[in-house]
């Protein structure tokens, strides 16, 4: 009874064809992405347990209130943070850009676009360098927190190694997310893609890229806002 | 290969347009979140802190959901791909839960049944050693 109806409409699970409609690279980038996701939701959930676990936590807006090149004694709080932030949203539609360019064949929209990509994630990997020089020089490391709770009392090193942990392992995959980029940014230019008939490895750059902005948003919320 | 690309050409999602009015959207939350975040700083009330936090969480996972939906292109995939995807992170619901609670809990255990630490932690200290620190870097 149920075959008439059913013969209408494509029979994914029949065989001969991806159950899923998509290419194998593809749905094994989802997976891994699947696995970072569970590192990553690990490591902020624990964040988020130790904090619920604290009588006192500091206050960030005091922490994070300072840009490059301020001026003596002003306090910025957030300033610096939603231009990291932007950054890599910006960065995340230029690869979308790139993908919906390889799309339509067009190398040199690729190629532009992955190059804007590709310095948006350095100009990300810049900002966090420079913030995590700026609180190194204020004392701050793992294992050494030298601010106070927001109520002015004695906080812990949980704060600290927290945010150098979760942040580190942030920039290491915005790190490897350019590598990646200037990989598939050589293989457009040497035409590897246009031989091949096909850009579907700039999908897969960018489902990786787009990850990383996606951790971003919870990794930023997380620690700057809340 | 050749029927994986000719397969793939039929869910191609919105195109052009549909990034820019993401890109957009994506801005425009990002922009009412900092706003809450200035906010939050001249606010004492802890239940009016909790409430604007939970607003920027809520915030947090439409932004989250704009990026797997459209850049991510999850939303023009087929059916069985998406639950593929979301099906195994609704684990992330039982995990939060959890978690968090355990946290809380601890935190309550401990100021009831350990008044020495619960002394400790609510000791204001001198801002002093700090001072000091941020002297250094300048």
């Amino acid at each position: 009874m149920s075959t008439t109806t059913v013969s209408a409409t494509t029979k994914w699970w029949s065989g001969g064809k991806s159950p899923f409609n998509v290419e194998y690279g593809k749905l094994m980038m989802w997976y891994f992405l699947i696995s970072d996701a569970f590192t990553f939701g690990a490591f902020l959930i624990s964040y988020g347990t130790i904090r619920f676990s604290s009588t006192g936590w500091p206050d960030p807006n005091k922490v994070f209130s300072s840009y490059p090149f301020m001026p003596e004694g002003a306090h910025a709080p957030l300033v610096f943070v939603s231009i990291m932030t932007f950054i890599l949203i910006l960065s995340s539609v230029t690869m979308v850009l790139a993908v919906h360019g390889g799309h339509q064949m067009n190398k040199k929209a690729v190629v532009t676009n992955l190059i804007l990509t590709i310095l948006g994630g350095l100009a990300f990997l810049s900002c966090q360098a420079w913030e995590w020089t700026h609180l190194h020089h204020e004392g701050a490391w793992w294992g050494s927190n030298p601010f106070l709770n927001a109520d002015g009392t004695q906080s812990s090193t949980n704060f600290t190694n927290y945010f150098f942990t979760i942040t580190g392992f942030h920039g290491f995959h915005v790190f490897s997310g350019v590598i990646i980029n200037i990989v598939m940014l050589i293989m457009t230019l040497n035409n590897v893609f246009e031989k091949r008939g096909h850009y579907l490895m700039i999908e897969k750059a960018g489902l990786y890229w787009h990850f990383v902005d996606l951790v971003w948003v919870f990794v930023f919320t997380c620690f700057y806002l809340i | 290969m050749e029927q994986s690309h000719a397969l793939h050409i039929e869910n191609h999602g919105g195109g052009k347009k549909e990034i820019i009015n993401v890109t957009i959207i994506l801005s425009v939350l990002t922009i009412i979140e900092l706003a809450l975040g200035f906010w939050l700083m001249s606010i004492t009330n802890e239940t009016i802190r909790l409430t604007i936090k939970g607003v920027i969480v809520i915030l947090m996972l439409s932004k989250a959901f704009y990026i797997v939906a459209y850049f991510m292109h999850l939303k023009h995939e087929i059916r069985n791909m998406i639950m593929t995807i979301v099906v195994p992170l609704l684990l992330f619901v039982w995990f939060i839960i959890a978690f968090l609670t355990d946290g809380n809990s601890y935190k309550n255990l401990r100021n009831t049944y350990d008044p020495y630490k619960k002394e400790r932690s609510t000791e204001k200290v001198e801002k002093k050693e700090a001072v000091k620190e941020i002297k250094k870097a300048e």
